[in-house]
């Protein structure tokens, strides 16, 4: 035991400060593909299909860089990283923020003002690739120490109020994840978390994201979404964030 | 080579390696098993007429095709006869009977939705308190039809979805989907780039390794140790990002090469390494130490070594239990052939502890490797990081070595595109073999074992 007590101190603290303080390696992240100039007749050769008359659906980019790469005028990464919205057609740029939008905030805002300081999040892996999986381990890691913020993970639905969701939405695992998010008390916030999740990535022609099962609030786009958007998207669910990189609470 | 060799070439010593089915233009099914070659892997085949209602099950004489027939019966329907448990595997099926009756026995199931941030698959725990006499599993949940998703796909786009097959071997998929290709394109990558693909390969080793560690330290309750394997897998993670911009090595590895140079010049990689290696190896060792946490993996989970020969077992599950046969070695790839892979100590105990012992070894070999590499990286002068892979048609298998083991990929091109891709990860030949260590295990023994396995369920259901 004492062997563990000098190792533990070895490199101080390894914790990040964020979003309290920047951090550098958070801020180092591009984000998904935006359209630099409309051109609705490029071929921009994306595998998923998120480009489409010149425009990009954001929940389907997953980030290979292909149409960066071929036409650098046209297309472009968005600066800084992945960042969660609250209206599905908010990924689909130019984004043409609308009411609806703020509504949407307001509505989810009104429904988690009892949370707070205290969240407890229950996930699923409903088709993942498990890359998901590991990014939201380390949430719980020493580096980015998720409990710091009053957020915990929970095994029973029944003590959560955050569903955060991974994978395509395998048939597989409709059923369960249904009723996991049945098990769960008012009010609860749904995170799609990362590409798949919002439409099914590369298998979208079979698989299109978790939309069609659970009722969604947050979508987070990126696949993998790495543990700072991650941990991004929980305090814009909770409304400790308030989303589009608008800065801290 | 025909179908029925296949029994005396694994009986001569030739590792059964997977098995699949691929649907023909005429409505012929082909069957395909994959065997182990001195220098490469054979296919041999089989063919079922159009209608054929089933055909002899290979079970009967090769029992590491269990799971592979179950598969192929799931996906088109065609019945091995004499197949022992034909059974849905990747499908949903019916409840699954018990196993073991008797006064107090009762089954817990642990999943799909676990406790703690884990893959969704269901462990049937048959229990009568305490003592697991048996372990069913159901994988089917996370089932996504990866190899459906294939056909029509230019390879370009293939690559990609192979990166996204098991998400935390990305590399060894890519790897194996490229060396595919490349031999049917007969092109080699060029010598920067084969350093390139070893340096992500070995990094991606070293953060699965490490993950094991976490989920076995996680699993002892011991809260320091867990901290520190979650902050050197964070580190690895951050070299991995720093060096190409994902965390998981996304998009390095490409047909014909790699699609660009390392954002990190070998000198940076050798910093990065050397501030990886020393904590790495110091925690390692006190872990090694920490007689409470030995105690609980010393005979936990005990694989034989004869059951390990006689199924092939893959990667650290077969290196612990004595049956190595490590693709990097054996059917060497890329630069390893350039490069000196010291060998590991001999393992016979095939418990969990031997497993950890294991990986630990393959994290030392992952480090030299990785530095040998940045050795030559900076020896080399600047040159393109891809040849031209032309593929119009033809086959191939390819493979490479994941943390988890041999991952293979079978590849077919017809005109430019992906007529079919079926992959095989050693997640799924692997996973099977769980079934079988719980000799005398108890219910809190249940997460070091699987903890040990170390697999990936996406793998396995793929």
């Amino acid at each position: 035991v004492s062997i563990w007590v000098a190792r533990g101190l070895r490199d101080g603290v390894v914790t990040t400060r964020w979003p309290a303080r920047p951090d550098a390696y958070a801020g180092s992240w591009q984000g998904p593909v935006v359209v630099a100039e409309a051109d609705a007749s490029t071929d921009a050769g994306c595998p998923t299909g998120a480009i489409a008359a010149g425009r990009v659906d954001q929940g389907k980019c997953i980030l290979c860089g292909r149409c960066v790469a071929r036409r650098p005028d046209v297309f472009a990464w968005s600066a800084g990283p992945a960042t969660p919205v609250h209206v599905r057609q908010q990924l689909i740029m130019p984004a043409e923020t609308d009411e609806a939008v703020e509504e949407a905030r307001r509505r989810l805002a009104q429904r988690t003002a009892v949370l707070r300081r205290s969240v407890h999040i229950r996930h699923v892996d409903a088709g993942s690739d498990g890359s998901e999986e590991w990014e939201i381990q380390a949430l719980l890691g020493p580096v980015y120490d998720v409990q710091r913020l009053g957020i915990f993970l929970t095994a029973s639905p029944r003590h959560a109020d955050v569903l955060l969701v991974t994978g395509a939405g395998a048939p597989g695992m409709a059923s369960s994840l249904r009723t996991t998010y049945d098990g769960m008390p008012d009010p609860k916030v749904v995170i799609a978390a990362g590409t798949d999740a919002i439409s099914g990535g590369l298998l979208s022609g079979a698989h299109s994201g978790i939309g069609d099962i659970v009722p969604v609030d947050i979508w987070l786009p990126v696949a993998p979404p790495t543990p700072f958007c991650l941990l991004g998207a929980l305090l814009v669910a909770v409304g400790r964030l308030a989303g589009e990189g608008r800065g801290t609470r | 080579m025909t179908w029925d060799k296949i029994g005396s070439r694994i009986a001569g010593g030739d590792r059964f390696a997977g098995m699949f089915a691929t649907r023909r233009g005429d409505g012929q099914l082909v069957l395909s098993a994959q065997v182990t070659a001195p220098d490469g892997i054979d296919t041999l085949e089989k063919i079922l007429p159009a209608g054929a209602a089933g055909y002899p099950a290979l079970t009967r004489t090769v029992c590491a095709a269990f799971w592979y027939e179950r598969v192929i019966h799931d996906s088109f329907g065609v019945i091995p006869d004499g197949h022992p448990r034909l059974v849905p595997l990747i499908l949903p099926g019916e409840p699954v009977p018990r196993h073991v009756t008797g006064y107090g026995v009762f089954t817990i199931p642990h999943g799909p939705v676990r406790s703690g941030v884990l893959e969704s698959i269901e462990y049937l725990v048959e229990t009568p308190g305490e003592a697991i006499p048996h372990l069913n599993m159901r994988v089917f949940y996370k089932h996504r039809g990866i190899a459906d998703r294939y056909p029509g796909m230019t390879l370009a786009d293939g690559v990609l979805l192979a990166e996204h097959t098991e998400g935390i071997a990305s590399v060894a998929h890519a790897l194996a989907f490229c060396h595919a290709a490349e031999r049917i394109a007969g092109c080699e990558p060029p010598p920067a780039a084969a350093l390139i693909r070893v340096l992500h390969a070995e990094l991606e080793r070293i953060a699965n390794h490490l993950d094991v560690a976490v989920r076995l330290a996680d699993a002892a309750g011991l809260a320091v140790a867990t901290a520190r394997f979650a902050l050197h897998k964070e580190r690895v993670l951050r070299l991995v990002s720093g060096l190409c911009g994902s965390r998981f090595g996304r998009g390095v590895v490409v047909p014909g090469g790699v699609s660009a140079m390392p954002r990190l010049t070998p000198a940076q990689i050798l910093t990065g390494i050397g501030r990886l290696q020393k904590p790495v190896t110091a925690d390692a060792a006190a872990l090694m130490a920490t007689s409470s946490f030995l105690d609980r993996l010393r005979g936990t989970g005990p694989l034989t070594c004869e059951r390990a020969r006689q199924h092939g077992a893959l990667g650290p599950i077969g290196k612990a239990a004595g049956f190595a046969d490590d693709a990097r070695l054996a059917r060497p790839y890329d630069a390893y052939p350039l490069l000196a892979v010291p060998p590991l100590r001999p393992h016979t105990a095939g418990d969990a502890l031997a497993r950890l012992r294991v990986r630990w070894e393959e994290v030392d070999q992952s480090f030299g490797l990785i530095r040998q590499v940045a050795d030559q990286l900076s020896e080399r002068p600047v040159e393109p990081g891809r040849v031209p892979c032309d593929v119009t048609s033809g086959r191939a298998t390819g493979w490479a070595e994941a943390p988890q083991g041999e991952v293979l990929y079978d590849l077919s091109v017809a005109g430019d595109r992906i007529a079919w891709c079926v992959p095989r990860s050693a997640s799924f030949h692997n996973l099977v073999l769980m079934h079988e260590v719980f000799a005398g295990d108890i219910l809190t023994d249940f997460p070091f074992i699987e903890a040990s396995f170390g697999l990936s369920v996406a793998g396995a259901a793929l």
